[in-house]
């Protein structure tokens, strides 16, 4: 036990550490740019004093170092300073949306991921069946799908020709639960066939790559039926590299969340910082960038420290 | 010239609809400008002119012919896709050669800087620099080459070590051959095959990714076509009940099923497993 501890805290620190370069990298980005980053955004036209309150306002004025200390330190009190496009607290632009983004990531995942067990087990049970054939070539589509143009198929049906779901998702604090969720399900629906597929399919390598270990063989000469076999005897042994699976693919929706919402207009984080990209808003930029690396980084932790622990020959060393 | 035809009739239907739809992508961007009926950038009638036989797939949001410029995106969009996978594949695989020839301080420093460029999502990584150098070509370039390096040195370091072991390695540099010899004439030539797999993953992925940023309207700037950013300047047709926006989209994902069915197979036929499943 205290083998896998020692593991899970080596981990931990190194996900820490990684956090803390990439930290780093986002801060001192702007140094990497050749030239004056002032003078690069504000262009040709800019007087000297314009070019000095905007290096004033990035604190491009003060020493690199001191400079990085006092934004870890805001990001972690939760004040990152002010937008360069609006002059609002970026805290409070990203709160509200930050809610926003983890809402649809969350619904998304509560359809994808018990659909995709279910849909990957069906598919290791009847292995080599036209089912599997047409689940395999379904996800070999499916990934080959840019992400909007899933997104406006699902628009074009549902919500133009049908008409059943709104196909702009603007939600608002004052929405109901049942209204919200209702005008969340054409980007959810798109984010879980963007990510079921991936998911499906390495549950079912999971699992048929335990099929083919000896006590299943056992269990099926003792004549139990397949769907027990898979659910009694297999499925547990398969459970750490399923659940590493889904966290990997919940780490890649905080990632395919971003062009979803531009395409939904849905208020998120992707939508502000894919905005604030284009104006070069570089403090929003550097806390988006902040949150979202630190989300896909922990997640990934956890998928790593959860197929640790559920190790049965990492839990009783020999 | 019998072979290739021997080994096209040998493939799935899925492989072979791949490499039809492929070669079809391939005629199409070298010889845009001789198949578009009209310039890529002329402005021609009123913007969002419906299909007619003038305009076959009617005009864009500034009124340039549809047609014309799916066709020219498709050598700008493709173009740019295979220019930065193979930068990333030569700047990838020399880096995972090295890596592994030397090993020592070398390798572990470039493993770690590896490491930690792919424990960011390279959209979010993408965007945080084009938002600090601005969206010119060669920073586009240059930014989703070495995310995709990234992968490609993965995969040709781990192959690498596993020749730099060989015996035949060892004599070479018993030899008294250079490091740059053994990586150039022992390594290189067995470790081509999986990478040249890797290639059509890759280059999948670039192109998606490309599309998503020209989708975000980060990636290849006006005027120039590309599909990713038709997608963007004419969708709001589709609240019209009108499928051109999806045509560039759909053309997207074409070329990327057709791709994936190809390593598919290719894939499948060199780990040696017979057609089961």
């Amino acid at each position: 036990m205290a083998n896998i501890l020692k593991i899970v805290a080596q981990r931990i620190v190194l996900g820490f550490l990684t956090l803390f370069v990439i930290s780093l990298l986002i801060t001192f980005g702007v140094e990497l740019l050749p030239g004056d980053l002032a003078e690069s955004i504000l262009g040709q036209g800019a007087t000297p004093e314009t070019v000095k309150v905007f290096r004033t306002e990035l604190g491009l004025d003060k020493p690199a170092h001191l400079r990085y200390l006092s934004w870890l330190a805001g990001m972690a009190t939760g004040d990152m300073g002010v937008s360069l496009a609006n002059k609002r607290e970026i805290s409070e632009l990203i709160g509200l949306r930050l809610s926003n983004t983890i809402f649809l990531g969350g619904f998304a995942a509560t359809i994808a991921v018990p659909l995709a067990l279910f849909l990957g087990i069906l598919a290791a049970l009847y292995r080599n069946s036209l089912y599997d054939r047409a689940v395999n070539t379904f996800t070999l589509t499916s990934i080959s799908f840019p992400e909007f143009f899933v997104a406006y198929i699902l628009i074009l049906f549902f919500a133009i020709k049908l008409g059943w779901f709104p196909g702009i998702s603007n939600v608002s604090t004052d929405l109901s639960l049942g209204d919200k969720l209702y005008r969340t399900l054409l980007p959810a629906a798109t984010l879980t066939l963007v990510v079921v597929a991936h998911m499906m399919r390495m549950t079912r390598a999971a699992i048929i790559n335990l099929l083919a270990s000896p006590y299943i063989e056992m269990a099926q000469l003792k004549g139990i039926r397949p769907m027990r076999i898979i659910l009694r005897h297999a499925l547990p042994n398969a459970l750490a590299p399923i659940v590493n699976v889904i966290a990997l693919n919940l780490a890649y929706l905080v990632v395919g969340v971003v062009i979803v919402e531009v395409v939904f207009v849905y208020p998120g984080l992707g939508q502000l910082m894919v905005d604030s990209v284009s104006k070069r808003d570089i403090p929003v930029v550097q806390a988006c960038s902040m949150i979202f690396a630190s989300v896909y980084i922990l997640l990934n932790l956890s998928a790593d420290i959860i197929s640790i622990v559920t190790n049965p020959r990492l839990l009783h060393p020999r | 010239m019998l072979n290739i035809l021997k080994i096209f009739s040998s493939a799935p239907w899925s492989a072979k609809f791949g490499m039809v739809v492929i070669l079809f992508y391939a005629v199409i961007s070298i010889f845009a400008p001789f198949i578009a009926p009209y310039g890529e950038t002329e402005l021609l009638g009123r913007a969002y002119e419906v299909w007619s036989d003038k305009f076959l797939l009617g005009t864009d949001n500034l009124g340039r012919d549809m047609l014309s410029r799916l066709i020219y995106g498709a050598r700008n969009t493709i173009g740019l896709a295979l220019t930065i996978t193979l930068i990333a594949f030569v700047l990838g695989s020399l880096t995972g050669m090295i890596a592994a020839a030397l090993g020592g301080w070398v390798d572990q420093v470039l493993s770690r800087i590896v490491d930690v460029l792919m424990s960011i999502p390279s959209l979010i990584f993408a965007l945080l620099i084009l938002s600090i150098f601005g969206t010119a070509m060669p920073y586009l370039i240059g930014t989703i080459a070495i995310l995709d390096a990234t992968r490609v040195f993965r995969l040709a370091r781990a192959t690498a070590m596993n020749v730099a072991v060989m015996d035949y390695v060892e004599v070479a540099r018993l030899r008294g051959e250079k490091q740059g010899w053994v990586i150039r004439k022992e390594i290189l030539p067995n470790i081509t095959a999986p990478l040249l797999a890797e290639f059509g993953l890759r280059f999948c992925f670039v192109f998606l990714f490309i599309s998503a940023l020209s989708f975000l309207g980060l990636g290849i700037q006006p005027p120039t076509a590309d599909w990713g950013s038709m997608v963007r300047d004419n969708a709001t047709l589709i609240a019209f009940d009108d499928i051109t926006p999806l045509l560039p989209a759909g053309a997207i994902a074409l070329l990327t099923v057709a791709m994936n069915f190809v390593v598919d197979w290719m894939l499948h036929k060199s780990s040696g497993l017979k057609d089961v499943g």
